[in-house]
């Protein structure tokens, strides 16, 4: 008898109180096309999705970078009088010196100056004859320093002091980076909304070419869960499978993706280490978006027949 | 069991019963009789909780239809088997899968031996493997008697169970339902088969309910 055969768990005299995966699922006919259309779809975002997820990270990596690198060093510059300038540099390395947050301060000596100008103004520069401000470079420690707290000191006891703590070119960067790591999660979170918006459409004709298949579940006395886990079970499970191939065709477009030069954004764009995980949950999440919808859209369906 | 007071039902405003009272007592034997369109399926429906009265109240098994939510109400269709006049199979399951849908339907073990038991006694365990498309109007009524039986209903509901099959295959299905009804099952039967009802009233006390002018009516004397 093709029940004993096919369940065999109830054959061996398994009272089981929920029904099985097989059992829900096989009261509603196979549908190949709908079927093979939601593997495809699920595929097709899942790989679009490591694309935008690689993004993601890379940018983020990329802000993280740039904002550490750039904030290791300012430049302090002391305009004054030459008759002022020696006393106000060492009021100001006096400052430096007590303000925590600061590794270490040098003075530009006159050659390095030269050397800063050369570029502009030629190797014989007669530097001496020049008023020139005083340079400063200050390398921070990890934690940084207070920067506003620094520059009100220095407006009181050094007036031609100017900190330049590079936060000016340094944020927009960042920013850039952050906006761009914002916009690659946008388009994951897009690829999600659109994922659930085709599951719910094929779910929708799945349900309705088996209104038959709801009206005698209903009749021999099927609660609504039971007929909706029919359908969700069947959609989770081929976006798991469709989401899981796109997402492998995805990693592996990274892996055998030439890299472009040793420096630049490119190197960046991929995935590192522990980050070849993240992509890894893509077929779950779309299985579960999967789930979701199919639920809504099965109760919307059953409650309003009745 | 099932109890209707006043009950009435229309379709967009076209008024189809009005001031139905009806109780289905344990193990009495109903055939409910009338013109086509006359509301035969539409009443057996209101008594299955399929259809929700207009007007009126339903009493299934002590409770009230309309307070009843939609998973009470499936919990109720266990205790109500229901003979569809079209069936109501699902063509890609076998028929003993069908038979036995009830019980996976509502996430229980399927009694195998009761199944093969049924199966005997509706005259199919050589069909069990078939798929319901492929058998003739006889076979597949009797399906639907087994599956609405397999789980020991206290009420059989059958709407024209005798439409699509030859007058001795009507009588063995009757002579079925009888035998079911001896065994304390109420039966209600919609037809508008008069020699069915003929037949039966020579093998067990029945009832007969016949819808005329929007109402039910007793039409015993008739027959």
């Amino acid at each position: 008898m093709s029940v004993l055969r096919k369940n065999p768990l109830r054959a061996l005299g398994g009272a089981r109180q929920a029904p099985g995966f097989g059992d829900a699922g096989r009261v509603v006919p196979a549908s190949g096309i709908t079927s093979l259309l939601t593997g495809i779809t699920s595929a097709v975002m899942a790989f679009l999705a490591v694309f935008a997820l690689a993004l993601s990270l890379s940018s983020g990596q990329l802000a993280q970078r740039w904002s550490a690198t750039l904030s290791q060093s300012a430049t302090l510059r002391i305009s004054a009088p030459p008759s002022e300038i020696g006393a106000q540099t060492a009021a100001v390395l006096e400052i430096l010196r007590t303000t925590p947050g600061i590794t270490s301060t040098r003075v530009l000596d006159q050659d390095e100056q030269r050397a800063l100008l050369e570029p502009w103004f030629g190797p014989d520069l007669p530097i001496e004859s020049l008023a020139l401000p005083r340079l400063i470079e200050i390398i921070e420690s990890a934690g940084g320093f207070d920067a506003v707290g620094l520059r009100l000191r220095l407006a009181s006891e050094a007036p031609g002091a100017v900190l330049d703590d590079h936060t000016r070119w340094r944020r927009p960067l960042v920013q850039a980076a952050a906006s761009l790591r914002a916009l690659a999660w946008f388009s994951v979170a897009l690829i999600g909304v659109m994922m659930a918006a085709m599951i719910t459409l094929a779910a929708g004709s799945s349900l309705a070419a088996n209104a038959q298949v709801i009206r005698v579940l209903r009749l021999v006395g099927a609660r609504d869960a039971f007929i909706a886990r029919a359908f969700t079970n069947r959609f989770a499970l081929r976006a798991l499978i469709g989401a899981a191939l796109g997402t492998g065709l995805g990693m592996l477009a990274f892996a055998i993706l030439p890299v472009a030069g040793e420096s630049g954004f490119l190197t960046g764009l991929g995935f590192h280490g522990a980050g070849w995980l993240t992509p890894l949950a893509i077929p779950v999440l779309a299985a579960l978006i999967a789930w979701a919808a199919t639920r809504a859209a099965a109760m919307r369906v059953l409650r309003r027949e009745s | 069991m099932i109890r209707l007071a006043n009950v009435a039902h229309d379709y967009g405003g076209r008024a189809l019963l009005t001031g139905i009272d009806l109780h289905i007592a344990p193990g009495a034997f109903h055939f409910l009789t009338g013109p086509s369109g006359a509301g035969k399926s539409t009443l057996l429906k209101l008594c299955y909780g399929e259809l929700r009265p207009v007007q009126g109240e339903i009493e299934l098994f002590g409770q009230s239809l309309r307070g009843m939510s939609r998973d009470g109400l499936a919990d109720m269709r266990r205790r109500v088997g229901v003979i569809h006049q079209d069936c109501q199979f699902l063509d890609h399951l076998t028929l003993a899968e069908n038979v036995a849908l009830p019980f996976v339907a509502t996430g229980r073990p399927v009694p195998q031996t009761d199944l093969r038991e049924l199966l005997a006694w509706v005259g199919l365990a050589g069909q069990a493997e078939s798929l319901p498309p492929t058998l003739s109007g006889g076979e597949r009524q009797r399906a639907a008697l087994a599956r609405a039986v397999i789980m020991s209903p206290e009420v059989v509901l059958a709407d024209e169970p005798t439409g699509n099959v030859d007058p001795e295959m009507s009588q063995r299905l009757l002579s079925l339902l009888v035998e079911l009804n001896r065994m304390g099952t109420a039966v209600m039967i919609a037809t508008h088969d008069l020699a069915l009802i003929r037949n039966a009233k020579a093998q067990v006390s029945a009832r007969v309910l016949r819808i005329q002018d929007r109402t039910l009516q007793s039409a015993g004397a008739d027959l």
